[in-house]
């Protein structure tokens, strides 16, 4: 038997993983601005939540704001947002 | 038996892939392989192929697109050949650390440089730890076959490994031969529809490529490595099972042709073992006990079935279609010394180098690697690598 002996940790045989056991990385230390939604500008399009790459946009119900744990500040919403409501602001 | 047609090796591909169902294709084509898609999207033009034909702008694409429909379930194929293999490069090794069961056809030929477009096995040789499994046919009859126990093996649960079926690129793509075509019923018994667990599927939402290091990373590695151990008996239950079923054999990881109370074996790979096999009765008639082993498995290399069919030979010539050029040496005879080094008496090997760039292995260049090979036997000193054709 091959690799006798040896106990694995995970279930599956390729990266699969649930949400719980997922891991994930607290992007949201890196950036250095972050972006700040003009809820009364916001037309709710949801451009944002599309081109996030990290997916850490939420919906709010009236306009999408970043979940800023997960947002690494790229600003790629604040350039894509046809309304203009997406401000980058530089962090403290 | 099925019904048997004229099929050139393209073709084959073809109808294997339509009798094995699966529910994505995508595909770029590049020369030797490129009919494969005209076959298959008539196929599906004409109704006989009921599957999602994804015609993309590249291979990376091409292997991307099928990652995506393996991850939620699906059973996919697609074919390349050299460049083509390169550039899918990136997306290629992701389909077999992800452990997905794609199976695909390499029509092998020699990359460039130099320009040219020419029969070798170098493409795919050069793709071997790519972490998929390899499996070298000789004939469109054997690339028929082993399209279909490409499937069961891949999607075996105690498997979950991409598979390559490689087959000479101009000599087997394009040479026309009786192949017998499997009836649709026996197939579909053969090889029931692929249950992926997990998947991907929004009810039950999971990550299929989620961000993995360290520990758990070495323990993806040493599961991915150990399923290719599994494959070597895998592959040979598969071929005793298709044996029942449709009356076929290739032996499984490697073919022994008269290795029994053989006194010198020859080692190919791919469409030159059938010359082979006619020098080595040639041979034997004039009284050499020759025997061929030929080698079907390469990744994984079926080290334990070598070490016991040539247990006790007096000298193993290797013909290789390929070069490592780390070694100086092709990658079938690097391999086997490698699986052949724990013997206690070891065997003198001898490695012959031809056929590169669609140079024909002929009779005669065989007759002489046997005759090279027998010489070893007697202890006369020899070369370790002959490059054939030009020495």
């Amino acid at each position: 038997m091959l690799n006798k002996g040896i106990e694995f940790i995970t279930k599956y045989e390729g990266p699969w993983a649930e949400e719980s056991n997922l891991l994930v990385l607290p992007v949201g230390e890196w950036k250095v601005q972050r972006p700040v939604v003009k809820a009364s500008k916001c037309c709710h399009c949801g451009t944002c939540y599309f081109f996030c790459p990290t997916g850490c946009i939420e919906d709010k119900g009236a306009y999408f704001e970043a979940n800023l744990d997960y947002c690494k500040g790229c600003g790629v919403c604040a350039i894509e947002c046809p309304a203009t409501a997406i401000a980058m602001v530089r962090e403290p | 038996m099925g019904e048997i047609k004229v099929l050139e090796g393209n073709e084959t591909v073809a109808y294997a892939v339509k009798l094995c169902r699966p529910d994505v294709i995508a595909g770029y084509p590049i020369t030797p392989m490129s009919s494969t898609w005209d076959y298959l999207f008539q196929f599906q033009a004409d109704g006989l192929l009921n599957a999602e034909m994804v015609a993309v702008e590249g291979e990376h694409s091409s292997m991307s697109v099928l990652i995506g429909a393996a991850q939620a379930g699906g059973r996919t194929f697609t074919a390349s050949s050299s460049q083509g293999l390169f550039f899918m490069y990136e997306a290629y090794v992701s389909a077999s650390t992800l452990r997905l069961p794609v199976v695909m056809g390499i029509a092998t030929r020699e990359p460039q440089s130099p320009q040219g477009v020419t029969a070798s096995d170098q493409d795919i040789i050069m793709a071997k730890e790519a972490g998929w499994i390899q499996i070298h046919v000789e004939s469109c009859q054997e690339i028929m076959d082993t399209i279909i126990m490409a499937y069961r093996l891949a999607e075996d649960p105690e498997i979950l490994v991409p598979v390559n079926v490689c087959y000479i690129g101009f000599y087997l793509t394009y040479l026309l031969e009786p192949v017998d075509i499997p009836e649709q019923e026996k197939v579909d018994q053969f090889l029931p529809p692929l249950k992926m667990s997990p998947r991907l599927d929004p009810l039950t939402p999971m990550t299929g490529h989620a961000y993995t290091t360290e520990v758990i990373t070495t323990e993806y590695r040493c599961k991915h490595a150990a399923a290719m151990h599994r494959a070597k008996a895998k592959l040979d239950e598969i071929d005793r099972e298709f044996q029942q079923a449709f009356g076929r054999s290739y032996g499984g990881q490697i073919e022994e042709y008269r290795c029994d109370d053989a006194d010198i074996v020859l080692m190919t790979m791919g469409n030159c073992s059938g010359t082979a096999k006619v020098v080595v009765d040639q041979k034997r008639a004039e009284g050499l006990k020759v025997g061929l082993v030929k080698v079907r498995l390469f990744r994984p290399f079926p080290a334990e079935r070598l070490i016991s069919a040539v247990r006790g030979k007096k000298a193993i010539g290797v013909i290789d279609r390929n070069v490592l050029f780390g070694w100086n040496s092709g990658g079938l005879f690097v391999e086997a010394k490698a699986a052949l080094c724990d013997l206690d008496t070891p065997i003198p090997m001898v490695n012959f180098i031809d056929g590169l760039s669609g140079i024909d292995i002929t009779e005669d260049s065989i007759a002489r690697a046997i005759s090279i090979t027998q010489s070893v036997a007697e202890g006369k000193p020899h070369k370790r690598v002959y490059w054939f054709s030009l020495e």
